[in-house]
């Protein structure tokens, strides 16, 4: 079996117990794992699974440590949910994947195309799942990921199912329902995005929910009321204080800090302070695993006719240490010029090691390292298909 | 009725000619998914149609209409429509 190029593998001196970290790397094409050592200087690839399946996130379970979800499909086949509760030793399908219930409301019946998104639930709900698909929807599994619910309160809700627009209102491969997030201190407080249709929140387990834009722009002569045309590309809360979140959106960056009075709070389009020539344009975003007032961007190309790529073709970060008042570039180790690279929204991720390191895909199949914080860059592995999805998990 | 099954759906049934009955084609999925679970869904949708680049061949002609009727002696063959990339 032909493997991808990985970085020299040197020898793997002996270490005290510390944690080491796995990849999980989602492609077009199948999925890999990389397991690294605990100084993350020697990988080993484990892969491709599912060769041929189009594969839009592999993530792994933190409250076991071995069981990983991968959500897939072929380009013929429907959408399916594959798990694994040995890190991907052996795969199961699930009995009963993401599926739209029957027509309901009096609005038409969809039908998946893929499940999109994979969320575990909070730590104190052992077996419980989010999943987002497109066209969008909101699943949950309460059995580790063997059988999923539709949740009606979005999927056949008419409000919602207005803001989603039809197939042809969303990205060229599918309107997404992303960025599903859980608070870690309260299971039934839920956040998710819609590109397009903006972002919602419910304190109720997913029962209601309130919408949560106020503050976020819209293209140009376009009413910012309407939650149709707000388009958040990735969301993410930090784990150290969870009323903040950041946002990359179509128009923008943002943060949001959440008050004692819910309704007034509205997102800071701390995006502004990104150099003008770059913008402040992308797809996903990072979060520190401990430090809140530090997060990350990738910035892309978003003006004429939207190339999504590097500006300039410099692929580079963008990190700040202050919670968006400054940014810094970091591109120490990435290719100077002529690298017209796309990261998709979940293509980018830190670790939660005591020195975080970030990590990367592009649509050109290549997996990069940004060592300390992303100050210094190296390439992991060159020749993979298309990178859907790069996840992280640190294994003790 | 026998049924011709494509490469990528053999991880299910194991070869590439299977078994199955029902008096239509709908039937013959639900008798299918039965025998090989998980099987259906990857050809047949949850609002029950036919996904897209999927072809149903019953006795050699053409068929997309899952309500078409089956005779025991029919031949079914499932394939995956040719597409790019």
């Amino acid at each position: 079996m032909s493997r991808p190029a990985a970085s020299p593998s040197s020898t793997l001196r002996r270490q005290p117990a510390k944690k080491r970290v796995v990849l999980m790397v989602a492609t077009r094409k199948g999925a890999w794992l990389f397991h690294g050592d605990t100084r993350r200087r020697s990988w080993t690839v484990d892969g491709p699974h599912f060769l041929g399946h189009s594969v839009s996130h592999l993530v792994l379970d933190p409250r076991d440590g071995r069981t990983l979800l991968a959500a897939a499909r072929t380009g013929h086949l429907g959408p399916t949910i594959f798990r694994s509760t040995d890190l991907g030793r052996t795969w199961k399908e699930a009995r009963q994947p993401p599926a739209f219930g029957p027509a309901a409301n009096g609005l038409a019946g969809r039908a998946v195309d893929h499940t999109f998104w994979l969320t575990p639930g909070h730590a104190s709900e052992r077996d419980t799942w989010y999943a987002g698909t497109s066209p969008q929807g909101l699943f949950r599994s309460e059995d580790g990921g063997v059988s999923w619910m539709p949740l009606p309160s979005v999927n056949d809700d008419p409000s919602f199912r207005q803001w989603m627009g039809t197939a042809q209102d969303g990205t060229p491969d599918g309107p997404k329902l992303h960025s599903l997030i859980v608070d870690p201190r309260d299971p039934a407080h839920l956040y998710f995005g819609m590109s397009g249709g903006g972002v919602h929140e419910s304190r109720d387990a997913g029962r209601s929910w309130t919408t949560l834009i106020r503050g976020m722009e819209v293209v140009e002569g376009f009413d910012a009321s309407d939650v149709s045309f707000h388009d958040p590309h990735c969301l993410r809360l930090c784990t150290t204080n969870p009323d903040r979140l950041y946002q990359q959106n179509h128009c923008g960056v943002y943060r949001i800090d959440r008050s004692a009075d819910p309704a007034a709070d509205a997102w800071q389009r701390i995006g502004r302070k990104m150099p003008k020539r770059v913008g402040d344009i992308g797809f996903p975003m990072v979060v520190h695993p401990r430090d809140p007032d530090t997060a990350w961007v990738f910035p892309m190309d978003g003006t004429t006719v939207w190339p999504r790529t590097s500006p300039d073709g410099r692929p580079a970060a963008y990190v700040t240490r202050n919670a968006g008042r400054t940014w810094q570039r970091q591109d120490q180790g990435l290719p100077a010029s002529q690298a017209w690279w796309t990261l998709k929204r979940q293509a980018m991720t830190v670790d939660d090691l005591a020195n975080p390191a970030l990590y990367l895909g592009t649509t050109s199949g290549e997996l990069w390292i940004g060592r300390d914080e992303g100050a210094r860059w190296s390439n992991l592995a060159r020749h993979l298909p298309e990178i859907y999805a790069v996840e992280v998990a640190s294994l003790a | 009725m026998k049924i011709l099954m494509p490469g990528a759906l053999r991880s299910y049934t194991g070869s590439a000619e299977v078994e199955a009955e029902g008096d239509t084609l709908a039937a013959m999925f639900a008798d299918l998914d039965r025998r090989y679970p998980g099987l259906r869904f990857r050809v047949v949708d949850e609002q029950g149609q036919l996904r897209p680049n999927m072809r149903l061949f019953v006795n050699g002609a053409g068929v997309r209409d899952l309500a078409h009727p089956l005779r025991p002696d029919d031949f079914v063959a499932v394939v995956l429509a040719l597409s790019g990339g």
